[in-house]
């Protein structure tokens, strides 16, 4: 009977739909021991939304993003992604990370590989697709990310924003329904921010639903289409990039947004 | 003073950090070899007819000697191969995500690290039959020289176990995560993203253990395996067992070791350096 119950369940997924939103978060909380860094966190997000989430360091943001495709777990609560519940003991993690790329501050490209095996690795061995089939998507990718050329590089040999691109590149070959960027210019030199948030931006431009951290608040201006400003574990304040940028209503938000524009 | 020699000291390092072995080492010591030779064979012309001088009897006896140098050469491939393929199963088991593989198999790493070496041997010498059944049913008799090959790969093994668990965790954990986001399995991840950034750093070490694990060999011949030394000692004894014998005869299987030893060395803190540097 339990295991009839627990089927039901898992179908859940399937009445997702696409007028929902692709990304549902309600009331997480997280717990690093005693430490409550994520203090009941809801937020939706919609088909080729493009969101936002900054703030001062320390106050959960990348907690919060990495929770979304389960790098970490959640102690309360609930994530759906198209339907599926991240908080479940029983998710198909694999089944979750294939809708959810995800690209990290540190880059993170393998280093033992060229930046076409780098995009070509997870296709071949996840989605098991032919080689010639992912071949052809890896070199459009690596392309699409302005980096014809680099195709036999490996990652020593490229600069951090070149880098920084082949893992767009690695994580667009899934075919995800929803990209995580996670602080992916801090590390960067000054110079080569703008070539990575150029391609981030014809991503979002395309439709893609991205959801990211960052301190780039000129960036996040331009492309948002909803900021959420965090501070100690809960979100303060969230509206469009205009509203937020120029007329924010806590004072917390007022003074961090002084300091950082 | 002391402070002095200590900044000193400090001022080469990379000529002293690594195994330290250098080339001129090898000539002042094949210098040493030259000398005693001429020595012991000024010494020898003065021995009289009818007993054949130390070097003479060293180069009649030569071919049996080299012939039992040739089956320490056998069992240190034999013993390494061995011993990289248990060590490397073994090191990947200490970081298995199950408590009981992991206790099990750092418990049979730390066994064999920390038992001297004799110890196993005659351990190994005692505990395995000494005959072994065919699947035909036919009995053979397990020779004594592959007994002593297993009982050398085994605390080559403990040891490769615990380079490859140290390798493993020296993998940044940006890896793990980033294979984890791209929905790898942990084992797709290990295979095609962790082991084999392992290879690398892992090289020197296993050669210097592959060094160390020939030059065991020898004890194999407490049991009777017929390999250099105890070739050696039985020309010896075939020649008449005279005190001038030992010299010459034990100064030989020095260089014979040596010969082959000595470039490994040299090689392996080339690797060393360059993957200390490239990394």
């Amino acid at each position: 009977m339990l295991s009839l119950i627990s089927t039901m369940e898992g179908n859940v997924p399937r009445s997702w739909t696409p007028g929902m939103p692709i990304v549902s978060l309600r009331d997480v909380r997280k717990f690093y021991g005693s430490l409550e860094v994520l203090k009941g966190i809801s937020l939706d997000v919609r088909k080729g939304e493009v969101i936002c989430i900054i703030g001062p360091s320390g106050s959960g943001k990348s907690t919060l993003i990495r929770c979304i495709n389960g790098l970490n777990g959640i102690q309360h609560g609930s994530i759906r992604v198209e339907g599926l519940e991240v908080n479940d003991p029983k998710l198909d993690v694999l089944a979750l990370r294939r809708k959810v790329g995800i690209v990290f501050q540190q880059y993170n490209l393998f280093p033992h590989k060229t930046a076409l095996e780098n995009v070509m690795l997870a296709p071949l061995l996840v989605l098991k697709e032919p080689r010639r089939q992912v071949e052809e998507r890896a070199r459009e990718l690596i392309s699409k990310v302005k980096l014809q050329g680099k195709e036999n590089s490996y990652p020593g040999e490229l600069s951090g924003g070149q880098q920084q691109r082949v893992a767009i590149a690695r994580s667009l070959a899934m075919c995800p329904d929803v990209m995580l960027f996670d602080e992916v210019t801090a590390a960067l030199d000054p110079e080569t921010v703008k070539e990575v948030l150029v391609t981030i931006k014809q991503l979002a431009s395309e439709g893609m639903t991205c959801i990211l951290v960052t301190h780039e608040m000129g960036f996040a201006r331009e492309v948002a289409d909803h900021v959420y400003f965090t501070d100690g574990g809960v979100i303060v304040e969230h509206g469009p990039p205009s509203e937020l940028f120029n007329d924010a209503k806590d004072p917390r938000t007022r003074r961090f947004l002084s300091q950082v524009l | 003073m002391t402070q002095v020699r200590t900044e000193t000291g400090n001022a080469r390092p990379a000529q002293y950090a690594l195994s330290g072995v250098s080339w001129y080492h090898g000539a002042i010591l094949l210098l040493g070899f030259v000398i005693v030779f001429a020595a012991v064979h000024l010494n020898s012309r003065e021995a009289d007819a009818t007993n054949l001088s130390a070097l003479d009897t060293l180069s009649l006896w030569l071919p049996f000697i080299l012939k039992g140098f040739g089956l320490n050469l056998l069992m240190s491939f034999l013993a390494m191969a061995i011993a990289t393929v248990l060590g490397v199963a073994l090191g990947i088991a200490q970081v298995s995500q199950l408590g009981v593989v992991r206790v099990a198999s750092k418990f049979v790493t730390h066994l064999f690290r920390n038992a001297p070496w004799l110890v196993i041997l005659f351990t190994v010498m005692y505990l395995l039959p000494v005959e072994a059944t065919l699947w035909g049913g036919e009995k053979v008799i397990i020779p004594d020289w592959i007994k002593a090959t297993f009982a050398f790969s085994l605390p080559v093994m403990g040891n490769i176990s615990e380079i490859v668990r140290g390798a493993i965790n020296s993998i940044p954990t940006g890896q793990w995560e980033s294979a984890e986001g791209l929905a790898f399995t942990r084992r797709q991840t290990m295979v095609h993203i962790i082991l084999p950034q392992c290879i690398k750093r892992s090289i020197p070490p296993w050669m210097n253990w592959y060094a160390l694990l020939t030059l065991a060999t020898p004890m194999a011949s407490i049991l009777g395996v017929h390999e250099a030394v105890g070739n050696a000692q039985a020309a010896m004894e075939a020649g008449g067992g005279r005190p001038e014998f030992l010299l010459p005869f034990y100064l030989f299987l020095l260089c014979l070791f040596f010969a082959y030893i000595y470039p490994i060395a040299l090689w392996t803190r080339k690797l060393e350096q360059k993957y200390a540097v490239s990394h």
